[in-house]
């Protein structure tokens, strides 16, 4: 990395910022609902590029991190009351508890046997939430009430329904999460990861323990996805069982190879492609999850490290 | 123009300056009126829009066909008669994948692209619920067919009624009295282990208490199974009614091997039709069902007694006797859920002329209308039978039908009352605000 890219860096994540916000006062409602809702899935991407585009750890259950801040927050609002910060924050320390132990358990294994493992963690959690369907709602899922997603601030409020609010409040946690994303990556701790993810022997050699870093990075990556679920359950008034399937463990792996793994602005690149493709394509025909395989083995096959992972790789090699 | 009389005076005609103003206005109105007349008619012409939400993919993909069919037909019978308030209806469709999530962007993308008068057609009760909010927030009046208990339990909102078909709640509560009386007092209860199960397990009980029957056993099946026969032992030997709920594409395995335990000396079993819909009951492996009991909404086969208003209903869906496509006996219908589409439509049109609908900015009147309705009589827009309307909980009442597996056919045996199936409210939708 040049000695300008830090300054190049900073100023690109600034600029995607701005555009961002101005886009909230341009974009027709639908696509301004519906951006909304992107960035707050593409922090749930950016929280599985953590594990698995630094530290190369690819898991197939980070459904659970998701759902467990989704009904970490979302039921302390329907049943214990509680405020929207405080439920925000409690499903982020949900994630967080359930990434230390299942990154204790998850990390005595490597490769393929990870995989299964969180696989088999996340599956266990989606049963658990139909097997407690009187608190959880079951497979239905349960409204958190419309009068409730309010964030008061002394005398002021805001209404999480407001389509203005939720995008901001929206833009916010995506921007607070991309520049810690950033700093961590660009941080000692962050070439570790990597150096964990290119030759783990030599890191442990060279006397990092590998295993505290890892269980760390678990931790992140749990707490950014369970951000990403609490603030969906609040913006959005929903929690259900289907974001604990197999098809949420799946559709972050799909958005990150998408915008390019190891890159901090990929997983967003890759949420808004998967997602504008399949909103165009559905409009033509209802075989439009074919088109959107289609599109998907076209970029493995001309951008094998992603949009963003392939133009960092050709051109622009200081992106971070 | 001295002369008084003269054509020109104007001191005799009563023209003040307040009237000439008004003739000023009158001519500058004329002058833009080709514009207004235009704006005008297209205002009162353009086409009533409605969004429907259909499961296109996923799990509900054999209903949703059958809701399109349904809902393009009545669609068509109402534009023939006129329309509605002298409009034609459009339909929009978009997939929700029967997904949560994604049917509620569908919900926003009816609002804020497509900018629909209503939303309408969902079936499945989880993508109601995920759904529900977002109506609620675009202040969009959602019209499903879903038969869950969601709408009436007053969890979801003030935009979101089922005045289409009876809840499910409603519909287990009217069959219990016909069980004790007909096929058993001691009941097994084998359904799955998620919603659709537990609003069997939570209701079936009380109900069937009531007509002095006991449900003796509970058998919650996950829904990840698929070999049954593990759980059969469970059933007491005193089991004198089998009631299943088993949905999905495990029903064949299910009813094969429960076939297998019993041989031919099995209990009465009594089952909801749910869990055979656009499947064929002569299906290999099915034979097992022959003499069992089925709930049904709308009965699957003609039956001797069908009304005109039945009959008419079938032919403009396309389905025959059977209820099977016209022309491809093996695509067998949702019958006893999609009349709810050709219903829903109907009560939409009366709610829409109730309210003078014009257009978005007259929502709110749509749902106060639709809430003030009362009652749907049988006939060529109900034809399912007739209707009560709790405005209070947005949720109609009608009547069931159970149907006796005899000769590869299903034949009701039953109509159970509107009165059967009466709970009291939980709640009160028309306390929110709009």
């Amino acid at each position: 990395m040049s000695e300008a890219s830090p300054v190049k860096a900073y100023a690109l994540h600034a600029g995607v910022i701005a555009f961002l916000f101005v886009l909230s006062f341009v974009l027709p409602a639908y696509y301004h609902g519906l951006l909304a809702r992107i960035l707050v899935l593409a922090v749930f991407a950016m929280g599985y590029n953590m594990l698995f585009g630094y530290v190369g750890l690819l898991s197939l259950g980070h459904a659970m991190f998701f759902s467990v801040g989704l009904y970490g927050a979302g039921l302390a609002v329907i049943h214990l009351g509680w405020s929207v910060p405080l439920a925000f924050l409690g499903g982020i320390a949900c994630g967080a508890a359930l990434a230390v132990v299942i990154g204790l358990l998850a990390l005595r294994t490597t490769g393929v046997a990870f995989m299964i493992v969180t696989m088999m963690f996340a599956q266990v959690f989606y049963l658990v939430i139909l097997y407690f369907a009187s608190w959880t709602g079951g497979d239905q899922g349960m409204v958190v009430p419309q009068p409730a997603r309010v964030l008061t601030f002394g005398a002021t409020s805001l209404d999480l329904t407001d389509p203005t609010v939720r995008y901001m409040t929206a833009l916010v946690l995506f921007s607070v999460v991309l520049l810690i994303t950033l700093a961590i990556v660009r941080s000692r701790y962050g070439r570790v990861l990597v150096a964990i993810r290119e030759n783990e022997e030599r890191t442990r050699m060279l006397g990092y323990n590998t295993f505290s870093n890892k269980l760390a990075a678990i931790v992140v990556s749990g707490a950014i996805c369970a951000a990403s679920g609490a603030a969906y359950a609040l913006l959005f008034g929903y929690v259900g069982s289907s974001f604990a399937s197999v098809q949420y463990s799946i559709l972050p792996l799909l958005w990150v190879l998408l915008g390019g793994a190891a890159t901090t602005l990929g997983p967003l690149i890759g949420t808004l492609f998967m997602y504008y493709v399949t909103d165009v394509t559905s409009a033509y025909t209802s075989a439009y999850l074919l088109i959107v395989g289609i599109a998907l083995i076209a970029l493995v096959l001309f951008f094998p490290k992603g949009i963003l992972g392939s133009l960092r790789q050709r051109w622009l090699g200081w992106l971070p | 123009m001295t002369d008084k009389n003269g054509f020109f005076d104007l001191s005799t005609t009563g023209l003040t300056r307040r009237t000439a103003l008004k003739g000023l206005a009158a001519g500058a109105g004329l002058a833009v009126a080709p514009g207004f007349v235009r704006y005008a008619q297209a205002q009162s012409s353009a086409p009533i829009k409605i969004g429907f939400q259909s499961h296109r993919t996923g799990i509900g993909a054999a209903y949703g066909r059958w809701y399109e069919k349904t809902t393009a037909a009545a669609v068509k019978a109402i534009n023939a008669a006129g329309g509605i308030n002298g409009r034609q209806v459009e339909v929009i469709i978009e997939d929700d994948g029967t997904d949560p999530g994604r049917g509620a962007e569908m919900v926003g993308k009816f609002a804020t692209q497509h900018k629909t008068d209503i939303v309408f057609g969902t079936l499945f009760s989880h993508v109601v619920i995920g759904s529900a909010p977002a109506a609620g927030e675009n202040k969009m009046p959602y019209f499903v067919v879903s038969e869950g208990h969601h709408v009436a339990s007053t969890k979801l909102n003030r935009y979101v009624f089922q005045p289409g078909i009876t809840d499910v709640k409603s519909q287990i509560q009217s069959m219990a009295p016909w069980i004790a009386g007909n096929v058993g007092k001691k009941v097994t209860m084998i359904y799955p282990d998620f919603a659709f199960g537990y609003d069997h397990r939570d209701y079936l009980p009380p109900a069937l208490k009531a007509q002095g029957a006991d449900v003796i056993a509970q058998i919650a099946i996950p829904p990840t199974e698929s070999s049954f026969t593990k759980y059969f032992p469970q059933i007491p030997a005193e089991t004198e009614v089998i009631y299943h709920v088993m949905v999905g594409p495990a029903v064949l395995t299910f009813v094969k091997e429960l076939g297998e335990f019993y041989g031919s000396n099995r209990p009465q079993l009594f089952g909801f039709i749910d869990s055979l819909e656009a499947t064929d009951i002569n299906s290999p492996g099915l034979e097992f069902l022959d003499g069992s009991h089925f709930w049904e909404g709308s009965p699957r086969y003609a039956q001797p007694d069908d009304s005109d208003a039945q009959k008419a209903y079938r032919a403009a869906v396309g389905i025959d006797d059977n209820g099977a496509a016209v022309g491809d006996a093996k695509d067998v219908s949702t019958a006893a859920h999609m009349f709810g589409c050709w219903e829903t439509l109907y009560v939409v049109k009366k709610a829409m002329e109730d309210a003078g609908y014009k257009g978005p900015e007259d929502r709110a009147k749509l749902v106060e209308a639709t809430e003030a309705l009362t009652a749907f009589a049988e006939g060529p827009e109900h034809p399912q039978g007739p209707k009560t309307f709790n405005g209070k909980i947005h949720q109609c009442f009608g009547i069931q039908n159970i149907s006796k597996v005899e000769g590869g056919k299903l034949k009701v045996v039953h109509k159970t009352k509107i009165e059967d199936g009466l709970y009291e409210a939980e709640g009160d939708y028309t306390t929110q605000a709009l």
